[in-house]
């Protein structure tokens, strides 16, 4: 039996994480874990999170799992990352003045601000982006498989991704301006919103994963 | 193209039953909760609000199975809110699988409270629910407009304290979102009030839901291109099963709401 891991570093939603990987079909076996044996051991690891940067990264380093994620991310083996698990793979965030994040992607974390405009109504638009937004796949990737394009997810985030490396955005939704709503590197793919509270595409994303070789 | 305008069914729960009688024809058990969350959640409901009206804190472990219940078999974000009042209430919550929790006495017998939470769990899972009142129905007029003042207690207990002014203290305190009902409108079904809406959703930066006194589908679509909402809730035109989910985004759909269908 195939072992998901999701690596837990006491932030936030990953119960709602391991409840839609073991709703999908498939033959896995899901696991919530800071035991970085158990997470080196798994085919499979998800990143997930919520909450603030600091926090975050933090908690990674504190628990050794930094280097842990790292590893996984070297190893070949399907790595997914989720929301603030997505921006903590990122090198920098600007988030409370400032974190140093993993860097496993080039590229910051930058926030929305309270002046965000949308060029084409001229309306002040609310931070956070919360709600369903159209997800734009802008390069074909097994974890898109039976998504259909357009699909919408369910974002709830202050700040976002500025990739600056050569790997490809793998999806972008526009919100007064397009920004990274995937972005994908050989075995590793990050998200930005949540396929755990995103219904039928976001489960179908998981199930994807679950069946991802990392090619 | 872009981001929809939500719709969100509100379910009052008592001793982790569903109260106020949702009636659907073909449903086995009327006052299941996760029975109900799960066809709101085929019909496109955007998100689903618990409301915890238990009366006795003893009771209160049982929204939380609840809460678990509907969270392994329902995938869109779920707030809930009614009695929550401590750092550990949203933390069980959060853990049992809520996305969201709102917090409505508690925010004003203690604001700090509201920014220990957004600190400790982050803004995106504070709701701030706000019940307010229009205190100057017969004076206002040209020179003296509108106002609300926000009420505690499931709106019985004034405060005097300003309606928008506290959305904006709110937020300044870490709210992610505000849930605003008005007191006067609701269970009238005579549409929200609009003017209210308009003035907290233009006084803040954060996503307010509109709520109290939806009657009709137009009245959704109005909550949005009229009080600038970017989420409207509504509980009893949907549970009497006078429309769908569904119909209701048509609606809103048709009114040139942008939604997800």
């Amino acid at each position: 039996m195939n072992t998901v891991a999701i690596i837990d570093y006491g932030m936030g939603n990953l119960h709602s994480v391991a409840k839609a990987l073991e709703h999908v079909p498939g033959d896995h076996n899901v696991v919530v874990t800071s035991d970085p044996k158990q997470i080196l051991a798994a085919d499979r690891v998800v990143l997930p999170g919520v909450g603030a940067m600091r926090d975050c990264m933090g908690e990674l380093k504190r628990l050794k799992l930094d280097v842990v994620v790292k590893q996984v991310a070297d190893s070949g083996r399907p790595l997914l990352g989720v929301c603030v698990g997505m921006q903590a793979m990122m090198e920098r965030s600007a988030e409370n003045d400032g974190v140093e994040c993993l860097g496993i992607f080039s590229g910051t974390v930058e926030p929305f601000g309270n002046d965000l405009l949308d060029p084409v109504k001229d309306e002040h638009l609310k931070v956070p982006h919360m709600g369903w937004n159209q997800v734009d796949q802008t390069m074909p990737h097994p974890l898109w498989k039976d998504i259909m394009p357009d699909s919408r997810f369910y974002f709830v985030h202050s700040y976002f991704v500025q990739p600056s490396g050569p790997e490809p955005v793998a999806g972008s939704v526009v919100y007064g301006f397009p920004i990274v709503a995937a972005i994908a590197k050989e075995n590793i793919f990050a998200v930005q919103f949540h396929p755990e509270k995103s219904a039928q595409a976001g489960l179908q994303l998981y199930a994807n994963f679950v069946a991802w070789d990392g090619q | 193209m872009g981001l929809a305008k939500r719709i969100i069914p509100c379910l009052d729960v008592d001793n982790g039953r569903v109260v106020k009688g949702v009636q659907f024809v073909d449903i086995r058990d009327a006052g299941d909760p996760v029975e109900i969350a799960k066809r709101y959640d085929l019909e496109g409901a955007d998100e689903i609000t618990f409301l915890d009206i238990t009366a006795s804190s003893d009771n209160r472990e049982t929204m939380v199975h609840v809460v678990e219940e509907v969270a392994g078999q329902v995938f869109i974000p779920l707030t809930v809110g009614g009695g929550i009042r401590t750092v550990d209430d949203i933390r069980r919550m959060l853990n049992a699988g809520a996305d969201k929790v709102g917090i409505n006495t508690a925010a004003v017998s203690n604001p700090e409270f509201v920014r220990e939470a957004a600190e400790k769990f982050g803004s995106q899972c504070i709701v701030v629910a706000i019940d307010a009142k229009c205190v100057n129905e017969e004076t206002c007029g040209k020179d003296e407009p509108r106002r609300w003042e926000i009420f505690t207690h499931g709106g019985r207990k004034p405060t005097g304290i300003d309606a928008v002014e506290w959305a904006k203290k709110m937020v300044k305190y870490g709210a992610g979102e505000i849930l605003l009902t008005s007191m006067d409108r609701d269970g009238t079904k005579t549409g929200f009030d609009l003017e209210l809406t308009r003035a907290v959703s233009d006084a803040v930066t954060v996503p307010v839901i509109a709520s109290g006194g939806v009657g009709e589908l137009k009245h959704l679509a109005e909550g949005v291109t009229e009080g600038r909402a970017d989420a409207v809730l509504a509980a009893s035109i949907f549970h009497f099963g006078e429309y769908t989910i569904e119909e209701a985004k048509r609606a809103m759909a048709a009114a040139g709401v942008e939604v997800r269908l």
